[in-house]
């Protein structure tokens, strides 16, 4: 009995390991620029610019952006563009139901994206913003023409496949494969090219003695405007990671003031107890 | 004209006095109520369980004031009131947050009567009430849950509801009564926020106060589970009693102001307490079309949930094989008309657990995991209350029953694979057993000696 309780814990232990090691791609951390008022400011821009006009932000008002540091002035002249007011939400013209049919779902509301991304216990959403926008390839199989690391098979196209350039991405996975009835390890690289065509080479491994793994890599062909594109998705996913709670901020400035309040009343308070208890013996 | 009360009090208070028993109250409950003295770290719950009930009353008062329940509106109207509302974030995230810490506070109540003995005799109404509180504390958390609209509000609540479509003959009619529709939709959203605000908020505080009448009427336990009744002073007072007020009232503030310390730090840096407390899933709008991949109850609920998920068909043929062995051990050892009544109800149990769906028991042991609860004061054959002056072999099954809880607790908020499936099984089974065999074993072993007077180390 014991020994199979023991076989039990040893399985679990060796199941959330398992679980921690797959899973899905991992996610790059994105740089924390929460406090950097220009970086917010550029991602505003970004996601202005570019997410808005499929995706909403519904429980967003343009003028929230005050508290990133604009003036109604600039956001009227700079992200205002058909007519809404400075007051307005962060809404789209295109219905729910044209979406659905143009993409096959509606683009999500991306108000509190950032918050709906994270993991328990795990990586915050900005890294999963952060590695989905850096993670598209050519792919010429998929409707869009495009595919994802961090989403396989999303149904966005790279929107922003211009500011980031041309790109190559190589995948090297180590699998086992049959041959000849026997099951021999064999690595996989195939490497896809700018325009979505991809060459793969096999190689077999006689002398492996591994797990199977998986690599992935990409080869800016246009290294500047790739490293401007990873710094405007910092800004941006920042931009989302604070759009998704606007007041985060504030609440650790003022939680440090509350627990400091709070400290001084325990000690009052333990006094106050130690002063009356003292008479009981 | 009828004769006037004679009242001590003088003045305004005494104009009160001969028509309401104000003075009496505060004595008989505050400065004349005598505890014992020897209170420990345990007996702070209480008071907090009822600090965070009336700070969830008033949070909640403020959220529904902007809170729309409405199926296209409720999602936007929670940020509304994170956002726009002036405040609506501290008020919203103290309501969230004490919601789980309304658990905590209680889990570690009950915690305290299960190791004090504080259910025994005289204070089984106490328990009764107490645990009735906890169920309607788990109705509260559960229609509170679906009203963000959220993904997981919504498939939890789709999912709970489901599960009274497995009672036999009556249950998909009765799943459809409760959700007033054939899925979960506007019509349920509506009737659990009348839940959420109203009814269970009624019965709450009229079993809170049942649960404080009762406690006063009997005097509070003790960590020596002895009766300090028993030793009384000439003007009739416990020797080791203390009033309640001013002793235990700055006692209880001291207590309150180390829990707010935590409270708040979670209100202010980590509201969401790492998707525990406010599940990431959540800050997705639900969606009737989409499921998500993987649907786990809040915290609080996954042991219980656990136990749901462990009763598969195949784990009927252990349950029942316990009935049988239950029926052979109930008339072995009851006498008169139990030594036939229990074994022929359990032998029927046995048999209706093979031919009944499975997912019907799986309801049931979640179901009875609480239910069972109430008949501790009768389980509990124990010749003295308190853990202290029990066998040491007892403290060990406690301890084995307390982490069996938190491991179930963990395990429901995991996704099922074979191995965790067998882990909650035999965690279900554990949880069983230490309530059904108590009879049995809390009379055995050597109990140590129990004082005569409370242990007491001044401070």
């Amino acid at each position: 009995m014991i020994k199979k309780l023991l076989s039990v814990i040893a399985l679990t232990v060796a199941c959330v390991t398992a679980q921690a090691a797959g899973g899905s791609y991992p996610l790059d951390k994105a740089p924390n620029r929460l406090t950097d008022q220009a970086a917010l400011q550029h991602g505003a821009k970004t996601f202005v610019n570019y997410c808005l006009n499929c995706h909403a932000a519904t429980s967003m008002r343009y003028n929230k952006l005050r508290d990133i540091g604009l003036t109604d002035t600039q956001i009227k002249e700079n992200l205002l563009f058909t007519g809404e007011k400075v007051g307005d939400l962060m809404k789209i013209a295109m219905t729910s139901a044209d979406a659905k049919a143009w993409f096959g779902a509606p683009p999500p509301d991306l108000s509190v994206i950032a918050r709906a991304k994270s993991v328990n216990a795990g990586p915050p959403g900005g890294d999963y913003i952060y590695t989905y926008m850096r993670t598209f390839y050519r792919d010429t199989t998929k409707p869009t023409g495009w595919n994802n690391l961090a989403y396989p098979n999303a149904g966005m196209p790279h929107v922003l496949w211009e500011r980031q350039g041309p790109r190559e991405y190589t995948s090297v996975v180590v699998h086992q494969v049959t041959k000849n009835g026997q099951k021999q390890w064999e690595r996989a690289t195939s490497v896809y090219g700018p325009e979505g065509y991809w060459t793969t080479t096999t190689e077999p491994m006689p002398n492996y003695t591994g797990k199977a793994t998986s690599g992935h890599g990409f080869k800016a062909l246009d290294r500047d405007r790739s490293m401007a594109y990873d710094n405007e998705m910092a800004n941006l996913a920042a931009f989302m990671t604070w759009m998704a709670e606007p007041v985060q901020q504030k609440r650790k400035q003022i939680g440090i003031w509350v627990l400091f309040f709070l400290g001084i009343f325990f000690v009052v308070a333990w006094r106050l107890n130690a002063s009356y208890w003292k008479h009981i013996k | 004209m009828a004769s006037e009360k004679t009242v001590e009090t003088t003045g305004a208070l005494g104009w009160i006095d001969q028509r309401f028993p104000l003075s009496s109250t505060i004595k008989g409950h505050l400065t004349q109520y005598y505890a014992p003295k020897n209170f420990n770290f345990w007996y702070f719950f209480g008071s907090l369980a009822m600090f965070v009930l009336v700070l969830q009353i008033v949070t909640g008062i403020f959220l529904v004031m902007h809170y729309k329940p409405d199926a296209a509106y409720a999602f936007q109207s929670v940020e509304y009131i994170m956002r726009e509302v002036p405040g609506g974030w501290f008020v919203r995230y103290m309501h969230s947050t004490g919601a789980s810490m309304f658990f905590v506070v209680v889990y570690l109540h009950m915690t305290r009567a299960l190791i004090y003995g504080s259910y025994r005799k005289p204070r089984e109404l106490i328990w009764i009430f107490g645990v009735g509180i906890f169920l309607c504390l788990m109705a509260e958390a559960f229609f509170g849950y679906l009203l963000p609209w959220g993904q997981m509000s919504y498939w939890g609540a789709q999912v709970i509801v489901n599960l009274f479509s497995a009672i036999p003959f009556i249950g998909p009619e009765l799943a459809i009564w409760i959700r007033g529709d054939y899925v979960v939709s506007d019509a349920t959203l509506n009737r659990f926020f009348a839940f959420h605000v109203i009814a269970i908020p009624l019965v709450l505080l009229g079993l809170v106060a049942a649960h404080i009448v009762a406690l006063h009427e009997v005097g509070s336990n003790n960590p020596d589970g002895i009766d300090i009744k028993d030793h009384k002073d000439k003007y009739g007072r416990p020797l080791d009693g203390i009033p309640f007020h001013p002793y235990y009232t700055v006692h209880d503030i001291l207590g309150l102001a180390g829990f707010l310390i935590i409270f708040m730090a979670i209100v202010f840096f980590a509201p969401e307490m790492g998707g525990y407390f406010l599940e990431y899933n959540n800050f997705v709008p639900a969606d009737p079309l989409k499921t998500p991949l993987h649907i786990a109850p809040v915290w609080y609920f996954t042991p219980f949930y656990s136990m749901l998920r462990a009763t598969t068909s195949d784990f009927t043929w252990v349950l029942a094989a316990s009935a049988i062995i239950g029926a052979a051990l109930t008339f072995l050892r009851c006498k008169g008309l139990a030594k036939f009544a229990w074994p022929i109800a359990l032998v029927i149990v046995a048999v209706l657990l093979r031919t009944i769906d499975a997912k019907f028991w799986g309801v049931v042991a979640m179901g009875g995991a609480v239910v069972l609860l109430f008949f501790l004061p009768w389980l509990d054959h124990s010749p003295v209350r308190s853990i202290r002056y029990r066998p040491g072999w007892h403290k060990t099954l406690y301890a084995i029953f307390f982490i069996n809880f938190i491991v179930l607790g963990y395990l429901g908020t995991q996704a099922p694979t074979d191995a965790f499936n067998l882990m909650s099984q035999i965690g279900t089974m554990i949880y069983l057993a230490f309530f059904l065999l108590m009879p049995i074993w809390t009379v055995k072993g050597a109990f140590k000696p129990v004082p005569d007077r409370v242990v007491f180390h001044a401070h």
